[in-house]
């Protein structure tokens, strides 16, 4: 296509085709309408499906239904929408379910201000089911950093069946930018494994908690089970205390095993800098903006910016923190992914946390004046 | 292929229904339904809800979903629109069908070809027999100690009403359940099985409920037994493929942007461009964009208009830069073009606040608050009126890129006639030369302002 000016919401929609996404259910919201628009356009000419639910709750329903029919899935909507995709969350993490989930935030809580962006969903889309498992999350800075994620967000729910995240926001999704999205290197495709035709039909089986089972699809040769209930491995509703056990640490350990693959992020390091800023999303550029005037100004800082928010990249962030005295955290929240700064910092690092909620962005003097880098 | 004798299996123990509980009639009665049809196990799917019903699932011998509380048809709609050729048959109790009575209006206003069994026993059994939208009035249950105050719901005319294809009633006590499911599996589109029957541990004994009272109730509301809708149209998948799959998407392809011009711009610049509604400021602050894109430069575009978007206000903002733009905000706008009282209520605080490196300018019928920009007047309305009321912004940026020579005007032209229709693009071209000529005609731009406020 070469160089074009696009909004995030298409750039999304378009890495969900790239991807090999077949299948679409959405319900109309603000800021994120636009892709629901765009897979309706883009998916039946190719022979996917792309269908607006009744509800977000049969947005979530029909691609569960969907993706274990062997669809490549995914569905968009804002915060409200992710309130009602709750307990669906649930569901799709305890069949061990690929999707895409993409929140394109708006300031929140409930209707909030519909048309403005924000950052309300860092911790809601970590906490947003019961039972506290893992997900995955993915947050954009840019239009042509939307497109690369969504690509990569495909990847990861096949490889690690579960939901993923693509956190984006209203700053992102409807603003347009110039991109060239030919260029965007991406990483190889990759499609769920499949039980071989010589082995039983356990969509939950592993040897090590840590395993991604391989899955088989309804609609095969072969009958396959899937069920929200505590189950074993053949997807049997099981009481046993013990399986139940292993069966929750499978969830958790896949995930927080394999960070080493999931973890994205940028570094900006500056020999003998003594503050570090760790920020994400859209907010990130004005950091960059800021860490360059605070550099032209004679200070030493260095900058991470995360591109994967959960599972929190700890390795990351700890080693961005060596040597460092004073840690900032920009937000467009009250303060959300500060929580997890705090709890990796070691004792005597300084950790501050630079917040707006007023639905504007945070500006680059802003991040420098309340970020004591003056 | 050897016959199937039963779609069930004994491996997990008897049914789990409480005895005399119609649950049990009606699983036995699906089954004996598989047998007569015979379809491939594989590609059958029992998808059920939470409730006592949703425990019959792994008693089959086919595939099986079970899903969330009140939810079993979302999914069930999600299989079939994967994979039209499955057979779908969503299990769902009374409860189910009053938390999730959105997905029953809807699937059968859509008609996807699932199939819906309803096991109707008028309270939910599983959580300790409260009562359900089809609880008859004055009934006691958990929830209604001194009888029910609220009327029942009719669930098969509810879903009749809704479009649904084929539906029909019965009870658990029907000798011919079984060729009736049977019927309604068969359906190509969707088809809607409300089977009263009665619930053993609560609602039964509670309320003296025997199968004699099943028809006493019926009568008592009105509503009717046996085939309540029988209109096939085409199923959901077959008139999707049929619609939007033979369409190849129409919209012409859109032009690369290819660097062709050249561009004086030395440093990001933030430009507002202020409105309304139907002035086509945001596609023309789009072209413009563009047009600055094929000049070598950077550029974003956000727009700020209400929900409401044929009146009232419409507002972009556009940065370009000759370097990648990483802050998109405008703390402060190097430009500002003001076309409309609707884009001067919406950012007054801002022009207020414009400072005097700022160039504004402003349609000359719009009073202007204090401001301490370098305000230029032009009558830009009046000259779009010549042109056409929609090439307004067009026009106007024409005369700012005239002025300041962001880059050549033939680039602004050839956005226009790129990413425009050929009809609007001619319009709007005239535009341009229209808002050149006022730039030139006009007085430079350090002469004072005459008329500020
Ligand atoms: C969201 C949610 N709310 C409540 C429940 C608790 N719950 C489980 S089954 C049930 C009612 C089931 O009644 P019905 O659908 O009539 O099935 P029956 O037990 O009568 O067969 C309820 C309210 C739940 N599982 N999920
Ligand atoms: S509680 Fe009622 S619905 Fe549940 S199994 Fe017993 S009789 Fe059947
Ligand atoms: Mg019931």
């Amino acid at each position: 296509m070469g160089y074009e000016f696009i909004e995030g919401n298409e750039a999304i929609s378009r890495a969900a085709i790239k991807a090999g996404c077949d299948f679409f259910a959405g319900y109309p919201i603000t800021p994120a309408s636009s892709i629901l628009q765009y897979m309706l356009k883009l998916l039946p000419p190719l022979g996917g499906t792309a269908i607006q639910a009744e509800d977000e709750i049969a947005s979530m329903g029909f691609c569960i239904g969907a993706a274990m029919a062997g669809r490549k899935v995914m569905t968009a909507t804002s915060g409200p929408g992710i309130s009602l995709y709750s307990e669906n969350i649930g569901l799709a993490i305890m069949g061990e379910t690929p999707m895409v989930i993409v929140n394109i935030q708006r300031q929140g809580p409930a209707t909030g201000s519909a048309t403005k962006g924000a950052e309300s969903d860092i911790q809601f889309t970590r906490w947003s089911t019961s039972g506290g498992l893992p997900i995955i999350a993915l947050s954009p800075a840019t239009v042509t950093e939307a497109y690369e994620l969504t690509f990569r967000a495909f990847n990861m729910a096949e490889q690690y069946r579960v939901p993923v995240f693509l956190l984006g926001n209203k700053e992102i999704g409807v603003m347009q930018e110039g991109v060239d999205l030919d260029k965007v290197e991406l990483p190889p495709l990759y499609n769920r494994r499949k039980i071989p035709a010589d082995k039983p039909v356990h969509p939950h089986d592993f040897e090590s908690p840590s395993d991604v089972p391989a899955m088989a699809d309804f609609g095969g040769d072969r009958v396959v089970r899937y069920t929200t209930s505590t189950h074993d491995k053949a997807a049997y509703l099981t009481t046993d205390p013990v399986l139940i056990e292993e069966m929750l640490e499978h969830y958790r350990a896949k995930i927080e095993t394999a960070i080493h693959d999931i973890a994205l992020y940028r570094e900006d390091f500056q020999e003998g800098a003594e503050t570090l800023v760790v920020s994400y999303g859209v907010t990130s550029r004005s950091v960059a903006v800021a860490v360059r005037q605070a550099r032209s100004a004679g200070q030493k800082v260095s900058s991470l910016v995360l591109q994967t928010l959960w599972p929190v990249p700890s390795k990351a962030i700890l080693a961005a923190m060596d040597g460092i005295k004073k840690v900032i955290v920009p937000e467009m929240n009250l303060g959300q992914y500060i929580l997890e700064i705090e709890r990796l910092a070691p004792k005597g690092i300084q950790v501050v946390g630079v917040s707006k909620m007023n639905t504007k962005l945070l500006s680059p003097s802003e991040i420098l004046g309340k970020g004591g880098l003056l | 292929m050897s016959e199937h004798s039963t779609y069930m299996t004994k491996a997990i123990g008897p049914l789990p229904f409480c005895p005399g509980c119609g649950h049990t009639t009606i699983i036995k009665a699906l089954d004996k339904a598989l047998v007569k049809l015979q379809p491939d196990p594989a590609k059958v799917v029992i998808v059920t809800d939470i409730g006592c019903i949703g425990l019959s699932d792994r008693y089959f011998t086919t595939s099986a979903f079970h899903g969330l509380h009140g939810r079993s048809i979302t999914y069930a709609c999600g299989l079939k629109l994967a994979r039209p050729e499955l057979t779908v048959v969503a299990l769902k109790g009374d409860g189910g069908c009053g938390i999730g009575g959105t997905h029953l209006l809807n699937v059968a206003r859509r008609n996807i070809g699932i199939t819906l069994i309803v096991a109707n026993n008028f309270n939910y059994g599983m959580t300790g027999g409260q009562h359900s939208v089809t609880t008859p009035s004055d009934a006691t249950t958990s929830t209604t100690p001194w009888g029910n105050v609220e009327r029942p719901m009719d669930l098969a005319a509810t879903a009749a009403a809704a479009g649904a294809a084929w539906v029909n009633r019965t009870t658990s006590f029907d000798g011919q359940l079984s060729d009736i499911i049977a019927t309604a599996i068969q359906q190509p589109g969707f088809a809607m099985l409300d089977i009263w029957e009665l619930c053993m541990a609560y609602y039964a004994p509670r309320n003296k409920l025997r199968k004699s009272g099943l028809t006493a109730m019926l009568d008592e509301y009105g509503f009717e037994l046996g085939q309540i809708a029988d209109r096939p149209r085409p199923e959901y998948s077959e008139r999707y493929r049929a619609v939007f799959q033979q369409r190849r998407t129409e919209e012409r392809a859109r032009p690369a942007i290819e660097v062709e011009f050249g561009n004086a711009v030395p440093r990001q610049t933030g430009i507002i461009i202020a409105g309304s509604a139907g002035q086509k400021i945001k596609s023309t602050a789009s072209l413009f964009a563009r047009a600055a894109m094929a000049s070598g430069l950077h550029a974003t575009q956000k727009d700020d208009y209400p929900i409401t978007v044929m009146t009232g206000h419409s507002v972009a903002e556009l940065i370009i830069s000759p370097e990648r733009i990483d802050y998109t905000g405008i703390d402060s706008p190097d430009f500002f073009i003001l076309l409309s009282e609707d884009g001067l209520n919406r950012t007054r605080k801002q022009v207020e606040k414009l400072p005097e490196t700022c160039v504004l300018y402003a349609e000359e019928t719009i009073r202007l608050p204090k401001t301490r920009a370098r305000v230029r007047r032009y009558p830009f309305i009046a000259a779009a009126r010549k042109v056409s009321k929609l090439s307004l912004a067009s026009l106007a940026l024409a005369t700012m890129i005239e002025e300041k020579g962001f880059f050549p005007l033939d680039a602004m032209s050839w956005a226009i006639s790129s990413f425009q229709k050929p009809k609007v693009a001619e319009t709007n071209l005239k535009a341009v030369a229209a808002g050149s000529a006022l730039a030139q005609g006009h007085q430079p731009e350090h002469q004072p302002e005459r008329d500020q406020s």
